[in-house]
């Protein structure tokens, strides 16, 4: 396979677009909001302190995971808008069974991690089945699993929740020392305290294996040409039904484990503060890598340098965190917008480059025909 | 866009309003100007629970205590609010650059921030902290002072007051998240309902529940719970709702019955369009305990550990602004006493 350059730099044109279009317009946004527009720039693109840098690959591979997990279900089609719900029952089932310590150690931790996937799973297939036996759309049927799922862990919770004294907050049973993951100490690189989350490998092995199977096995293949062409899928011998299924379930094993850097090496338990919002920021981080397991790997890091950096946004620029959100907004709409002008502009490239030769051949033929 | 600056203008004007006597600071950043001494100000940084400066509730209750004490001392302050969802590593991080930025005191308003509070303090020894609402393992140290309060004694009067002002005998509590620590203002309420009146009907109603907080910061929410509640009879509903007991009070309005307001005295803070509605409100003196955190810095007694603010130590209470419950404050008195001497104890779960 030859490595194309100009194929690579369209790839990169178009979030590097949507990232400038993003900063123009919410540079005007703040202008006229009457915000320091300086300001707030030069809290964003400080260099992150060696706390921050951890903390924004700590996000990262949280947000990878639900990235991959969106992935999954994009490349075919189908919209899992339910990561949200799916890692938030997983991580409970897991915290509730980790916590419980039926098993020793290591053991606790991978089991606790298999019954996170399966409850991901089993959450994600619901609506799978729902579009394949009753032609739900999995967009409505996540959203509204999602609710259920708020309500249903807030059900449980109550009855797992252990007092902990002088606490008002509710939790599960916080794990025992030798069934939590340890941090990757970089005292001596960074010269912080802080550690990277020990499950940083979860999501890169993750990440190797969804480029794997995609890209690598009759699955894989069976999986895009479903998302490409039905029709064509179907007349390749592809069980369309079972594709859908199966992709959802694999989505929601995968989003099951984006909960569990957090259980596993920072919350040590599920409890009321647990980290809300992370399957729709898994949406963005897939859109702007384009499912691509290396370009999310590289969105989920501008995601989590925004996020970390955007916290001295009220203490540094007077000005509300949540700009973060309109900055992450515009660019997750500018590059879908971004994506068509540079597909577009290929496309333009390819005829006039195809004209060209065609130009030159059509030159030379006359010749030849008078010859 | 437009909710956030309309409760920055409301924060603004509650916060002129409040401390018009006095100049205080009142926007972030800026330090105040009594300059009594040449010493140097205590320096507060201060983290918001979800919701911030002009909730007209629990953040702005813990904002007028900072706002008395710059009054007094003189301080240079700094104030920043968390939001709905957030990291973990976004609560550490706001400690961290509250620090960062040289505020060596640090209040920290929330149990959201319990673990966050004691890993920062432990990494910055030579900085006080004070965390409103909890006293758990997670944030207890050296540096550390928690302010805890004893939520369900003061219900228990608000509750008594609903059941004694009811004409419907069917009463409601709006509470903002289902967590643990607003079920304690939900147990107080019913135990001091049910003491005046055992066969009183009390309607329940939680907004929203955890991880999704927005419950303490949604009006919409708020006004349509307690609507459901004055609809179906209830004449006096108490709300534990943080930013969302504003909708409370404009059901209240419109249905011409009580509500009841929480943490602040709602009659001084709500709108003024709906201040009438308010019966009373459940006080929790989250003010006085942040002022006690900032004198103790300021005296140079800081004392670690917890301090609980019950209603022996006035850290609860009930309001009686517009004068509403003149008429039964012997009553209620009269149960004050009885729960300072142990004769009734107050439930903490319903």
């Amino acid at each position: 396979m030859k490595f194309d350059v100009r194929k690579f730099g369209l790839g990169l044109a178009a979030p590097a677009l949507a990232i400038v279009v993003a900063l123009v317009l919410t540079s005007l946004i703040l202008l006229a909001a009457g915000d320091p527009v300086l300001a707030v720039w030069q809290v964003l693109f400080k260099a992150p302190l060696p706390r921050q840098a951890v903390a924004i690959v700590n996000e990262a591979s949280v947000l990878y995971l639900s990235a991959v997990a969106v992935a999954i279900g994009f490349k075919m089609n189908l919209f899992n808008i339910g990561v949200d719900g799916q890692y938030r029952i997983a991580s409970f089932m897991a915290a509730v069974f980790a916590g419980a310590h039926f098993l020793p150690g290591w053991l606790n931790i991978i089991v606790s991690i298999i019954i996170a996937m399966a409850s991901g799973a089993i959450w994600a297939a619901i609506a799978g089945v729902l579009k394949v036996g009753r032609g739900v759309s999995e967009v409505i049927s996540t959203i509204m699993l999602n609710y259920i799922a708020t309500y249903f862990v807030a059900y449980l919770l109550k009855g797992a929740a252990v007092k902990i004294e002088g606490s008002n907050a509710t939790s599960t049973q916080v794990l025992a020392e030798d069934s939590r993951v340890p941090g990757i100490n970089l005292e001596g690189l960074l010269g912080t305290g802080r550690e990277v989350y020990g499950l940083v490998f979860l999501s890169i092995a993750v990440g190797i294996l969804f480029w794997f199977i995609l890209s690598k096995t009759r699955f894989g293949f069976d999986l895009r040409a479903t998302g490409q062409s039905e029709s064509a899928a179907v007349a390749s011998g592809v069980n369309v039904k079972r594709m859908v299924v199966v992709a959802m379930i694999l989505s929601g094993a995968v989003a099951g484990l984006v909960g569990m850097p957090l259980l596993f090496g920072q919350d040590y338990a599920y409890g009321d503060t647990v980290q809300a919002g992370l399957g729709f920021a898994g949406i963005s981080v897939a859109l702007l890598g384009r499912n691509h397991p290396v370009g999310m790997a590289v969105s989920a890091l501008v995601w989590g340098y925004l996020n970390q950096l955007s916290n001295g946004l009220q203490i540094s620029a007077g000005v509300s965190d949540r700009l973060v959100l309109i900055i992450q907004g515009i660019i997750v709409l500018s590059v879908v917008i971004a994506y068509e002008v540079v597909r577009r502009a290929g496309l333009r490239m390819e005829q006039s480059r195809v004209a060209r030769e065609l130009d030159a051949r059509s030159t030379l033929e006359p010749k030849g025909a008078t010859a | 866009m437009q909710k956030v600056i309309k409760s920055v203008i409301a924060a603004a004007t509650a916060a002129l309003t409040l401390t018009a006597c006095a100049s205080g600071t009142t926007t972030p950043g800026a330090s105040s100007a009594p300059a009594s001494s040449d010493a140097p100000k205590v320096k507060i940084g201060m983290a918001y629970d979800v919701g911030g400066r002009g909730d007209q509730s629990f953040n702005d209750s813990a904002a007028a205590g900072m706002d008395k004490a710059a009054a007094e001392f003189g301080l240079e302050t700094k104030e920043a609010a968390a939001t709905n969802g957030e990291a973990e590593s976004a609560r550490e991080e706001r400690l961290n650059q509250l620090i960062d930025a040289g505020y060596d005191n640090i209040v920290a308003v929330g149990f959201a921030y319990a673990s966050a509070v004691g890993k920062v303090a432990k990494e910055n020894p030579k900085v006080k902290f004070a965390i409103v609402d909890d006293a758990s393992e997670a944030s207890t140290g050296d540096n550390i002072m928690n302010i805890t309060f004893a939520e369900n004694e003061g219900s228990f009067l608000v509750g008594a007051a609903a059941a004694l002002k009811t004409k419907t005998n069917h009463i409601g509590f709006v509470g903002g998240v289902g967590v643990d620590l607003i079920k304690k203002f939900q147990a107080g309420y019913e135990a001091g309902a049910k003491a005046v009146n055992p066969d009183i009907k009390i309607d329940v109603k939680y907004l929203t529940q955890p991880p999704d907080f927005s419950g303490f910061g949604d009006v919409a929410k708020g006004k349509a719970a307690a609507e459901g509640m004055y609809q179906s009879g209830a004449d006096v509903v108490y709300h534990a709702a943080g930013g969302s007991g504003g909708g409370v009070f404009t059901a209240a309005k419109a249905a011409g019955k009580w509500a009841i307001g929480v943490d602040s005295d709602q009659a001084l803070t709500a709108a003024e369009d709906v201040r009438d509605v308010i019966l009373t409100s459940m006080l929790k003196r989250v003010d006085v305990g942040v002022y006690t955190f900032i004198k103790s810095i300021h005296d140079g007694t800081f004392k670690a550990g917890n301090t609980v603010f019950d209603l022996k130590a006035d850290g609860v209470g009930y309001s009686t602004t517009g004068g509403h419950i003149d008429d039964i404050t012997s009553k209620l008195d009269e149960y004050k006493k009885q729960i300072i001497d142990g004769a009734i104890t107050v439930p903490t779960a319903p």
